[in-house]
């Protein structure tokens, strides 16, 4: 029959087209290597959307100059769906490596040098992280699963050598970011689940007693909040994207009042030591993109400053910038770049004077970074 | 062939069902016990006969449509529909060629159509030939519709070349027609009845009631009913070689009712009109997707449907109308106690109304040559208790001159469609009135006189609307997107022979190379804030495809008759937008490069086997073919067998169905597992 064989033939053709399953390869670029740096590396995350399950870890090896793509596939390969949904944040304390997974509602935690996991915490909703004193911080969107009158949010205390958590506190709805200044742990609180009834505060949490003891009046639907080391705080406010404009707010942690307003649209920052650099990205409804801007602020005097940390003309290649950080020996300055979000990003470093040293291709959506001393 | 061999797969069913449907056993029960002892009380020849003079008159019927049909038509009719392992339409469209399917997996999982990798908000779905609008997203969800009351399916590419029908047919980059089942007024029974039940995995349970009864002469009602119950959960396998997970899905049940009467009558002018409701009621969990540490989902929906429709055709001598109406109304309620604001769990509601009049004219100059002319007026509005929302409202507005000249051997076809749409909102600017015209050519011409060789081709140039989502969903919406326009060049031949003598009945072939472009296609993109995706008409998508479909039919020996049908379909659809990206030139997202289909039937006395086999190649799911991006090929074979014999004046069918018969674990969309191998039992009565 040979309409049968033409069946079998063609059957065959098609089975062979499966492959065995493999963990997924991470992937090698080259960077300027920097043989007497300081820092080994830098962990970078990479959100991935909402249910690809393509959050991504990359590490770059400063001294050899090597960027590895997918660096947590390779090193846990046995991890169930690997790292997860929606990396939100990074962090290393001690010789651990935190990562915040938000949909995959956990904490991985690895071992710093080596990448190799130690172990998580699970957490619903989790977003970001910060430490002191043995403990990790996290904040979480959802208190209580299942409840629907457990609208606020929480902060998680966990114990860094058990991986346990410790205690909770109740904070504002859908908190943010987190800075600890004399053992306070200050939080930014966003509302954002509930427009118009957006939060406006930052909740002061005692770290002895673990109790939300104050709010701090501040404005509209936070998101970052960084200390610098003058004990100030500088926050940002999304606004309500449509009246009320972003800003940004610098709250002096001594009187917990506001210190000083600045009215751009910042939309994420890193302080490091008398500077902080911003990025600050507005929707142009006319012109129907972006528009994009790079701050620098004196933080001793709290004064904008009139330089500008990319001089060479090449921010014009960033189309959303989504990530930043300082090397705090040689100032380099490190800029994820989340490009259409659906392809994969791209990081740039630039010198102190702010010239392009190299760029590199990364995961989707690079986000956020931590270097490795 | 034997008993046992049914026995055996049942009995491996019976086990899976699990011990929640006791009335389940009952079914199956008696379907073992009733096999082995009806099989042979009965007269073997009679139905059988019926059933292939049945046959016979379709396969001619449907040669005979896809023949001389200028634009490709693909279509599956009810018999082929019973036996083919197919639960809802979203199942029965993956036969046909050129089609993806976007399926989350389940049985309430939604599945929308995408053909010839134009996007699923341009293939618009028609019911009894009037149109289902969805303003909201622009998309029908597939697997709502079932089976059991449908006559046929069909699709075209391009558009239905019918001259008489509503300017809605004309307006979209293809269309997919069920037709429901029609009374024949010629016949001389009172009534029908076919009533079925399924049984499966999933825990699924579904009755079906369908009753045609004639009133009086030239006046018939029909009343259709559909029950499902299921518990959805499937077993599904995770593994990249080192972890091997296997889980059960969850939230993954549903619940859904529908009910559906009609009238249909001829008046003493010899004109044909109809008119029915509907109404549909849905509950289900929303499984999503399976990522990292999260496996469980609490999310459900709440749908229900409720429509009104009707349609009157008179003939004259030269000139026929056809008007079409239609109200409909559309609930959704969706919760997420996973999201808590401040007045409790996120819980959205949508309520979308639509009123719709169509007016068709066709004129004959003379027997060769005819005009049309097609007014519509479709008015929606979609309601939600969402914030800022801008409570849009939209009328269209469409009219279509027609004209087609036709001979034994050529078809000529134009027509120019003018499209209206003026939306109005609140709160927000209204966007600027739109007024697009699109033209349509098609040929076809019959190269010999002898043989039914054809060559076809046509031109089309349509656009799709914005969704209201598109254009102001609270945050993301943008009320200054144009619609996305779509132009298509399609050639093609078709042969078809039959043979009154021999062992080979028929031969049918269709083959067609097409050129897609997309342009202002639209695309979320990042905003202003990081939380915030702006849709924007930024894409632009070239598509280059072939497509070929083989079928034919085998009398063996007296009773024995097998067939075989093959689809292939080849595309190169290749994302154009931006030559500075390192994307550009790669295959967009979910676009196989081939894909296909294979089906087998046998026919033996009261037998009905059927093997099909579904590829679809390898594709990427986001825009840049890298191999984070790669989905592995999936392919999966499924067999059904029937039996079906005569009980006095009825007719009794058991249809038993093994889907993914060699456990094939896959996902059509990344991070919803489709289901392994899974069992299905249909036991059909008709009077």
């Amino acid at each position: 029959m040979r309409n049968l064989s033409f069946l079998l033939v063609f059957i065959l053709v098609l089975l062979a087209c499966r492959k065995e399953p493999r963990p997924l390869p991470s992937e090698i670029s080259r960077v300027e290597p920097e043989p007497t740096a300081v820092l080994r590396g830098m962990y970078l995350v990479n959100e991935g959307n909402m249910n690809m399950n393509k959050a991504s870890l990359d590490y770059l090896d400063f001294r050899n100059g090597i960027y590895t793509r997918n660096f947590y596939n390779q090193i846990n390969p046995e991890v169930t769906k690997g790292l997860g949904d929606v990396g939100n944040d990074i962090g290393i304390y001690g010789s651990k490596l935190y990562i915040v997974v938000n949909v995959s509602n956990k904490v991985e935690v690895l071992n710093v040098r080596t990448g190799k996991r130690i172990g998580q915490i699970n957490i619903t909703n989790g977003r970001y992280l910060a430490f002191a004193k043995g403990r990790a911080y996290v904040s979480a969107y959802l208190g209580r699963v299942g409840d629907p009158t457990a609208v606020n949010g929480i902060v998680a205390e966990v114990d860094t050598t058990t991986l346990s958590i410790s205690r909770t506190v109740r904070v504002g709805r859908q908190p943010e970011e987190m800075a600890i200044v004399n053992n306070k742990l200050y939080v930014a609180n966003s509302g954002g689940y509930s427009p118009p009834n957006y939060e406006n505060t930052i909740s002061v949490v005692d770290l002895d007693s673990f109790m939300e003891t104050k709010r701090i009046e501040a404005a509209i639907n936070l998101h970052r909040l960084k200390a610098d080391k003058y004990g100030d705080l500088y926050v940002t406010s999304r606004g309500d994207y449509y009246d009320i404009l972003s800003k940004l707010l610098v709250i002096d942690t001594k009187t917990e009042k506001i210190k000083k307003t600045f009215d751009f649209a910042a939309s994420n920052l890193t302080i490091d030591d008398e500077v902080a650099y911003i990025y600050a990205t507005s929707w142009n409804y006319l012109q129907g993109r972006n528009t994009i801007n790079y701050f620098m602020i004196d933080v001793k005097e709290e004064l904008l400053l009139k330089q500008q940390f990319i001089t060479d003309g090449s921010d014009k290649h960033i189309r959303v910038p989504y990530g930043i950080a300082v090397n705090p020996y040689n100032k380099d300055i490190y800029i994820t770049d989340a490009r259409d979000y659906v392809t994969p990003g791209k990081l740039h470093c630039y010198n102190v004077e702010g010239h392009l040293k190299w760029s590199v291709t990364t995961g989707d959506i690079p986000a956020h970074l931590v270097f490795v001393k | 062939m034997g008993s046992s061999h049914i026995k055996k797969m049942v009995k491996k069913n019976f086990a899976l069902l699990g011990v929640n449907f006791a009335s389940c056993y009952f079914w199956l029960w008696l379907g073992i016990v009733a096999l082995p002892c009806t099989c042979f009380a009965q007269k073997a020849d009679s139905i059988q006969k019926i059933n292939q003079l049945n046959e016979v008159q379709i396969q001619q019927y449907r040669l005979t449509k896809q023949n001389l049909s200028p634009v490709p038509l693909q279509i599956l009719s009810a018999q082929e529909l019973m036996r083919i392992n197919s639960l809802s339409v979203a199942d029965a469209i993956r036969y046909f060629s050129g089609v993806q399917l976007k399926d989350y997996g389940g049985i309430g999982g939604l599945k929308t159509v995408n053909v010839r990798s134009m996007g699923s908000n341009h293939t618009a779905v028609f019911y009894d030939g009037i149109v289902v609008g969805n303003a909201q997203n622009g998309q029908v969800d597939l697997g709502r519709y079932g089976l059991d009351n449908l006559e046929e399916i069909s699709l075209w590419s391009g558009q239905n070349s019918n001259l008489l029908q509503p300017a809605k047919a004309y307006a979209s980059a293809s269309a997919i027609f069920l037709k429901t089942k029609v009374p024949d007024f010629d016949q001389q029974k009172r009534y029908f009845l076919n009533a079925d039940v399924k049984l499966g995995d999933f825990g699924l349970i579904s009755p079906s009631v369908n009753y045609q009864y004639r009133i009086k002469n030239k006046l018939w009602g029909s009343i259709s009913t559909n029950y499902i119950h299921a518990n959805g959960s499937y077993k599904f396998r995770l593994t990249n070689g080192v972890f091997d997970t296997t889980a059960l899905r969850n939230n993954a049940d549903v619940e859904r009712f529908r009910i559906q009467a009609a009238l249909f009558g001829e008046t003493k002018y010899k004109a044909k009109w109809n008119i029915q409701g509907y109404s549909f009621w849905s509950n289900r969990g929303l499984p999503g997707a399976i990522v990292a540490n999260k496996f469980d989902y609490s999310q459900r929906i709440w749908d229900q449907n409720f429509f009104v429709q009707g349609a009157y055709r008179q003939d004259f001598n030269r000139v026929q109308l056809l008007f079409n109406a239609k109200f409909t109304h559309d609930y959704t309620r969706f919760v997420d106690p996973e999201y808590v604001k401040i007045d409790g769990f996120l819980d959205n509601r949508f309520r979308e109304s639509e009123v719709y009049f169509s007016v068709a004219v066709k004129y004959d100059v003379n027997t060769q040559w005819s005009w049309s002319l097609s007014s519509d007026d479709q008015y929606q509005y979609l309601n939600a208790n969402l914030y800022r929302f801008a409570y849009p409202q939209r009328n269209t507005f469409l009219n279509v001159l027609g004209t087609a000249f036709k001979t034994d051997r050529l078809t000529l076809q134009g027509n120019l469609l003018s499209t209206t749409v003026v939306d109005r909102i609140q709160a927000l600017e209204n966007p600027n009135d739109k007024q697009i015209f699109s033209p349509t050519l098609m040929f076809s011409w019959k190269i010999f006189q002898q043989h039914n060789l054809s060559i076809r081709g046509f031109y089309k140039d349509i656009f799709r609307m914005p969704t209201f989502n598109d254009l102001y969903y609270t945050f993301i919406g943008n009320t200054l997107l144009r619609p996305e326009f779509t132009k298509q060049y399609d050639l093609g031949l078709t042969y078809s022979t039959f043979f009154n003598q021999g062992k080979l009945r028929f031969v049918e072939l269709q083959g067609d190379v097409y050129y897609n472009t997309v342009k202002d296609k639209i695309i979320a993109q990042p905003g202003a804030n990081l939380a915030r995706w702006i849709m924007y008409n930024i894409g632009k998508v070239e598509v280059r495809g072939l497509e070929i479909n083989a079928k034919t039919g085998i009398d063996l020996r007296k009773g024995l008759n097998i067939g075989f049908g093959i689809n292939y379909t080849y595309q190169q659809a290749i994302d154009v937008t931006d030559r500075n990206e390192d994307s550009f030139a790669d295959q967009i997202p979910y676009a196989p490069k081939h894909s296909g289909s294979f089906l087998a039937k046998v026919d033996y006395k009261h037998w009905k086997l059927n093997y099909s086999f579904i590829y679809t190649g390898y594709r990427y799911n986001q825009k840049a073919n890298l191999i984070y991006n790669y989905m592995e090929p999936w392919y999966t074979h499924d067999m059904a067998m029937g039996y079906g014999f005569k009980l006095k004046e009825s007719c009794v069918q058991l249809n038993f169905e093994i889907n993914n018969l060699l456990n094939q674990y896959y996902d059509v969309i990344p991070n919803f597992p489709m289901p392994g191998r899974n069992y299905r039992l249909t036991l059909n009565y008709s009077l």
